[in-house]
């Protein structure tokens, strides 16, 4: 395996024969980063949520432990987010082939993959994923430190603590729904995702099945061997 | 503090009932606080202090009788000083001695996320546990009062436990123990409230305070502080004193029918995806698509 892909920012197409680079070194540091960063804060989110999950909380250390740590996480998940984004933000751009695939989405539920139109690097529900998770993640971080900071939210504005509350709660339970759905898809429905954001590689079958458009980009120049 | 010899009522952040749920063995504890017979010496700041073990903190003068603008984590009973005008464009002092109330449906315990870390005996005391404390200021959120404070150095809640070390062994509160003007009562809930509706009554036909009462919200469930107020109508102007105190809405829907709705979508969406699991089953490469080079 050459190491050329662990430079490049880009998926270059220099694998070996049947392989391509779908994710470079940096994208699955940071991948993990907020995979890691996340489930701490579910964990101990779920502990603080429901006094039937409380017992999450000895899986990390106990009550204040798992109270001190959340909010760190939270900034370092917040952190490993937004650096997705910036990595990204061009591959996240909604285009006329999203427009087709989401018209399509019922036949890839059903894994009618046929009749799904062809999906670029990311197809439109990674896409949707990324972006709740970002405005999940600004809203939960804003929120957080309305929570974290409770006491220097002066009495008299007092509606910012409940404010706080409110929306530290739905968007929390707006990701965990984005996340069940991704865990799902990439552990279980899409064989190959898994292995993909571990050693970065997928089979030009792979890309062809679930990215046609990107693989096409990314074979485009080359020779046609492949 | 915890008192193992008293019965608890409600166990904050408990997945299950409590063992003193539904008991009526005990006396609910109350304290009287008669506004309009406090002198403002602030005996009863000294001798929350010393029976709970706390020093003096730097005081703050702001031009007034006030030597500090709130309670804090080490400071539970302050006594809050008010100008007020009269009707009439004369001037009073309000005063009003401020600490925890002892809410019979007490916000902080039911904003509280640890098991065990805010109860609430059968007395009717709502005593922190420090000891399972997590420190996140939830009942920060759930006080209507604004009582609960945050000690920095041990990240856990402090508020006043209603002498419940005192009360349990039969002695009252220290803070009535010293008042030298016997404006604190102590007893049990029915008593004072009589002494305090006896002393309203006084107030409105001795001594021309037409709209004398007794606070006792029923917002909260009722309080295990009440008071005697020259003005009933306008609580607010002892230091804030909010006139229908009830549990945050947001606090409410956020332990209660937030809790259900979450709980359900996120069960129902690990349920989802076993469906589809079994429904659909997993997506597979094409195979056709691995010969025949990039055309499809």
């Amino acid at each position: 395996m050459s190491t050329s892909h662990v430079v490049s920012s880009r998926p270059a197409a220099r694998e070996p024969e049947g392989v391509i680079l779908r994710y470079s070194l940096s994208e699955r540091v940071h991948h993990w980063l907020a995979a890691f960063t996340y489930i701490y804060c579910l964990i101990t989110g779920l502990a603080f949520w429901s006094p039937y999950m409380f017992w999450l909380a000895t899986l990390v250390g106990g009550g204040p432990t798992a109270r001190f740590w959340h909010p760190w996480f939270g900034v370092g998940f917040t952190l490993s987010v937004f650096w997705m984004f910036k990595m990204w933000r061009s591959d996240m751009v909604t285009t006329d082939a999203d427009r087709r695939w989401s018209k399509a989405v019922k036949y890839y539920i059903e894994n009618e993959d046929e009749r799904v139109p062809a999906a670029g690097r990311f197809n439109f529900g990674q896409k949707w994923f990324l972006w709740l998770m970002l405005y999940g993640v600004a809203l939960l971080l804003i929120s957080g430190l309305g929570l974290w900071f409770v006491e220097s939210i002066p009495w008299s504005l007092r509606w910012l603590r409940y404010t706080a509350v409110t929306v530290h709660v739905v968007a929390a339970l707006a990701t965990i729904g984005g996340f069940i759905i991704h865990v799902y898809m990439s552990t279980a429905m899409v064989s190959g995702s898994f292995s993909a954001m571990i050693h970065g590689q997928v089979t030009t079958a792979w890309a062809k099945t679930h990215h046609r458009l990107w693989y096409e980009q990314v074979t485009k120049g080359t020779s046609a061997k492949r | 503090m915890s008192q193992a010899t008293l019965a608890i009522r409600r166990i904050s952040g408990h997945p299950g009932p409590a063992p003193g749920e539904g008991v009526e063995r005990d006396y609910q504890v109350c304290k009287l606080v008669d506004t309009t017979t406090c002198i403002g010496c602030k005996a009863c700041e000294v001798a929350c202090l010393e029976w709970n073990g706390y020093e003096f903190t730097d005081t703050v003068f702001d031009n007034s009788y006030q030597t500090m603008p709130e309670t804090t984590w080490k400071y539970w009973n302050l006594i809050k000083f008010n100008e007020h005008e009269r009707e009439d464009g004369s001037i009073t002092l309000l005063m009003r001695k401020d600490q925890c109330m002892h809410c019979a449906d007490p916000g902080c315990l039911a904003a509280c996320p640890a098991d065990g870390a805010i109860v609430q005996y059968t007395n009717g005391i709502v005593d922190f546990q420090q000891q399972n404390c997590i420190g996140c200021g939830y009942c920060v959120s759930g006080c209507p009062f604004d009582i609960p404070k945050f000690n920095p150095a041990t990240k856990k809640m402090f508020k006043c436990t209603l002498c419940v070390d005192r009360v349990s062994e039969g002695l009252e509160p220290a803070c009535i123990k010293s008042c030298p003007t016997g404006c604190l009562h102590f007893g049990t809930k029915d008593d004072m409230k009589d002494l305090a509706e006896t002393r309203a009554t006084q107030l409105r036909e001795n001594f021309g305070f037409e709209k004398a009462g007794v606070y006792d919200p029923a917002g909260v469930g009722g309080t295990g502080v009440i008071y005697v107020l020259h003005d009933v109508t306008n609580p607010e102007a002892y230091g804030g004193l909010p006139k229908d105190p009830h549990i945050p809405w947001v606090v409410r829907f956020w332990k209660g029918p937030a809790k259900w709705i979450g709980n359900l979508g996120m069960l129902g969406g690990l349920l989802g995806v076993t469906l589809h699991y079994l429904r659909v089953g997993p997506k597979q490469v094409d195979p056709a698509k691995t010969e025949n080079g990039g055309q499809p």
